[in-house]
């Protein structure tokens, strides 16, 4: 049986196996209104996912309002004139659709999965609750409590997502990021629909806003769809929201939370560039601290499952993740919940000693061909879900990064080297730019 | 809305285009059956071993299906676990485990190109499944890290309202056991229970193997014949028994410091394969399983503003399996939205859906059928049950006319008969502050 590893390095060099056989291309056009449109036809199975992408997130909000992005997701499906109440989604259903929405930092996406030849249905709906949102104040107050009922149940009763929450509000002092994307509690108790509807006002226009479609369709016909919908909404300017940029982090911070938990858990954030904001001489440093990150928790021969779960028995759980994609510069956090018998201090003296480890010598280079082995595969297996390949459109579109940098993935991480991501080791993972967030559980009253 | 309903309307004759997927069958010679669907269009793999190996077989040693499944592959041969996940992670393969009540299975997605690549994943899924060697020291700490897990779960007051509601559904049953086990039941695992767990329950006779990717039959019978040897050789363990009806309904309240409480409301419902399957799958659409088309969101969430996640579901399993209903809200809207619920199950039971909501839901079934079938994963997924549960080859060609050949007065008869409040549990963990 031939070795795989020897054919490693030739398959990775680029002979071999290069970007996926027959990979369509992306088709563009952009209507008289600014609406931009993009179609990856894709017609294994007569179904189409058809994305609207909005320029807007919890980044843009500003102290006192926070999770107005969120919460006019949420009213986009409580009615237009045309389509009143929650005719949206029931329209989709009744088409044999799926719907959702999901608002993140940098954008706010609607989605639908249809049939292909129920796509016009999908299109003339958005349309329509683009031009037109009702916001009624009745409907406001009781989806107000349902996103009160969604922080409850996804952050304040979760304690590693409360810890979460906290790490990035004392990691940014002025940016954005600093926000939780749900919103304050405080905030959504005094958020009105008519700061919701200027808030839609502001941003919900074509010319901030990225039709995606990928599935069984073809580029002409989906512009053909689009000018037929959208043609008519009149162009506005989207002013930007003034970037509120992060003062230099000059120490290392902490935050030691007393909630209601089971076990301890630490989370901690380091201060990294984002890939968006590099200049190309640059960029490379993205894609060391994304490779930096598969080294670290690729999978489960990477070093801390292998040394601090399996090896030092420290670790019950233990992950890293870098946000190569996000709009603005971010945190390389690490995670982990002891061991039974084990204490927090020893799981962070452990995380601590995997960051001096990657600082004090290069990464193998098995290490590294395991994480681009990883790249090239799910470059492939990407390609059996239509949802996160237009997903990836339009969030690489609406970051500014544009559609092709995941095409450039694989052969970004076969140009890092083991000194490139000692390097950005060196440089980021310092204890000065360290925010580190330990949950310890309060004991349960009650029980 | 009419103009909307009429767009729609005017493609309604035109019903989706598209044959289901083929699927071929064939029994190995170590006795495993093999279910395959051929998928060449993506260079990839999809591979499912299921087996007779789910957590209702823990028998004295609740945790003992999970716990076996995490250690498969923590040592293979002469292999230790670093070793196994280098092979599969070096050539970007995805390896697996799964345990549910009535059936575990262990998973693999490989590239099929290289050749290289996809023989060596298929070299270590074959070495994990043949010589698992199950090493003391990794059983040391799969137990540790599940006594870790159980404390987790009670920080999380959905997963403690899940634990208590299938005891109670299942009294003294294997569906109602915990299957992350209990602080006494994982001190007591020992290697040898490990060992006789897997000769027992991974034994060829009751698996099956299911797999969709680029390669052609005869690969495939390859394969199939290689991962059908690879496992111990015996016969299916004998049934489970049926689980014993719930004698009587209950209410069970558990303190927790949530803010809000999370209840589930539900009983015994339906095995897989069962005539009423279908009828309740349908039916169920209008009460809870059709997100924002459902009386549960539209009354809980939609009118009333109470609850973020409101549902109800059907999981069919060998033998009867759960009929869950679930919320979650703040602990003062609690009785407001327990009334709401407990009236729409009711109502929904007494009375089945009305003609107009069953027409909405057969006709969104059937126009979103190509949707159950358009990528490898969900073909997977559905060959795996039609292989594990026996299920007609044509299954996914007959579905969409099963679908629509189901009446009112069926899917009310079947929800009377599988609804009964009198053995219906309610389970309501946190809130209590009333806040």
């Amino acid at each position: 049986m031939p070795d795989a590893a020897r054919l490693l390095p030739a398959l990775l060099a680029g002979g071999l196996l290069a970007a996926p056989a027959a990979a369509a291309d992306v088709s563009e056009t952009v209507l008289g209104n600014g609406l931009r449109v993009l179609v990856l036809p894709d017609d294994r199975a007569p179904v189409v996912v058809s994305q609207i992408w909005y320029g807007v997130g919890s980044a843009q909000e500003t102290p006192g309002a926070t999770g107005l992005s969120h919460l006019l997701e949420h009213m986009m499906f409580r009615g237009t004139a045309r389509h009143p109440g929650e005719s949206f989604s029931r329209i989709i259903d009744a088409n044999g659709g799926r719907d959702n929405a999901y608002t993140s930092r940098d954008y706010t996406a609607y989605y639908q999965t249809l049939s292909r030849d129920r796509l016009e249905v999908a299109l003339e709906l958005e349309a329509d609750r683009l031009r037109d949102l009702t916001l009624d104040p009745e409907d406001f107050r009781k989806e107000l409590e349902v996103v009160r009922e969604e922080r409850r149940l996804r952050t304040e009763d979760q304690p590693e997502a409360y810890a979460y929450e906290q790490l990035q509000a004392a990691a940014f002092q002025n940016h954005a990021y600093g926000q939780p994307l749900i919103g304050w509690m405080e905030d959504l108790e005094q958020a009105t629909a008519a700061q919701l509807r200027a808030w839609r006002e502001r941003w919900y226009a074509p010319g901030n806003a990225r039709l995606v479609v990928v599935g069984d369709a073809r580029p002409e016909e989906v512009f053909a769809l689009a000018r037929k919908h959208f043609g008519d909404i009149p162009a506005r300017p989207t002013p930007p929201a003034p970037r509120r940029p992060e003062p230099a982090q000059r120490g290392a911070r902490r935050v030691d939370l007393r909630i209601p938990a089971q076990t301890e858990y630490l989370l901690m954030g380091f201060k990294t560039p984002a890939l968006n904001r590099l200049p190309e001489a640059q960029r490379w440093e993205a894609y060391a601290l994304s490779m930096l990150a598969s080294v670290l928790d690729g999978g489960n021969a990477a070093r801390l499952p292998a040394r601090l779960v399996r090896g030092g028995r420290v670790a019950a759980a233990a992950g890293a993740y870098y946000p190569l994609y996000g709009a603005d510069d971010g945190l390389l956090m690490l995670e982990g919940v002891p061991a039974e018998g084990r204490g927090a201090g020893e799981l962070e003296a452990a995380l601590l000693a995997e960051v001096r480890a990657l600082q004090e010598a290069p990464a193998g280079e098995a290490e590294l061909q395991r994480a681009r082995a990883q790249v090239i595969a799910q470059a492939v297996y990407a390609r059996d879900s239509l949802r996160h390949r237009s997903h990836m459109i339009g969030m690489l579109e609406t970051v500014g990064l544009g559609w092709e940098a995941e095409r450039e993935l694989a052969d970004r991480y076969r140009a890092v080297t083991a000194a490139q991501v000692q390097e950005v080791a060196r440089r980021y993972l310092v204890d000065g730019q360290r925010t580190t967030v330990a949950v310890h559980p309060l004991p349960a009253a009650g029980r | 809305m009419r103009r909307a309903l009429l767009l729609a309307l005017a493609w309604a004759l035109a019903a989706p285009a598209g044959a289901a997927p083929r699927i071929e069958h064939w029994r190995t010679a170590a006795g495993a059956a093999a279910y395959f669907i051929a998928a060449p269009q993506i260079p990839m793999l999809d591979v499912q071993v299921l087996l007779d190996a789910g957590s209702g077989r823990d028998g004295e040693l609740p945790g003992l299906a999970r716990l076996s499944a995490g250690l498969l592959a923590d040592g293979a041969g002469d292999w230790d676990a670093a070793a196994v996940a280098r092979r599969f992670e070096d050539v970007g393969a995805q390896y697996g485990t799964e345990v549910h009540p009535d059936r575990a299975a262990v998973t693999l997605r490989a590239l099929t190109e290289p050749a290289a690549w996809r023989e060596q994943a298929l070299d270590a899924f074959v070495r994990v499944l043949s010589a698992p060697s199950f090493p003391e020291a990794e059983l040391e700490r799969r137990r540790a890290q599940m006594q870790t897990a159980l404390r987790k779960l009670d920080e999380d007051p959905g997963a403690v309202a899940q634990r208590e509601f299938h005891a109670a559904a299942y009294p003294g049953h294997p569906y109602g056991a915990p299957a992350g086990g209990t602080a006494a039941s994982l001190a007591a695992i020992a290697r040898a229970d490990v060992a006789a767990f897997h000769r027992r329950h991974f034994a060829a006779g009751g698996a099956v193997i299911a797999l969709v990717g680029a390669v052609d039959r005869a690969a495939a019978e390859r394969i199939a014949e290689r991962l059908a040897a690879a496992l111990p050789a015996g016969p299916a363990p004998p049934a489970l028994p049926a689980p014993p009806p719930i004698p009587a309904a209950r209410t069970i309240r558990i303190p927790h410091p949530s803010t809000q409480a999370h209840v589930l409301i539900g009983q015994q419902g339906v095995a897989r394969g069962a005539p009423d399957h279908f009828p309740l799958y349908l039916g169920n659409y209008s009460l809870g399983g059709g997100g924002f088309s459902s009386r549960l969101m539209r009354d809980l969430r939609g009118e009333r503003g109470l609850a973020y996640s409101v549902y109800s579901y059907f999981f069919p399993l060998r033998h009867p399996g759960p009929f869950r209903l679930g919320f979650q809200t703040r602990g003062g809207q609690l009785e407001e939205a327990l009334a709401a619920a407990r009236a729409q199950l009711d109502r929904f039971v007494a009375d089945g859906p009305t003609a107009e909501e069953l027409e909405h839901a057969r006709r969104g079934m059937v126009l979103g059928f190509p949707l159950r079938i358009a990528s490898n994963a969900s073909m997977i997924g559905y060959l795996a049950m039609i292989g594990y549960y026996g299920l007609p080859l044509d299954y996914l060609d007959t579905w969409t006319a099963r679908i629509e050949a189901i009446g009112r007065e069926r899917i009310a008869a079947a929800f009377r008969r599988a609804l009964d409040p009198a053995r219906r549990i309610t389970v309501i963990v946190g809130g209590q502050d009333g806040r």
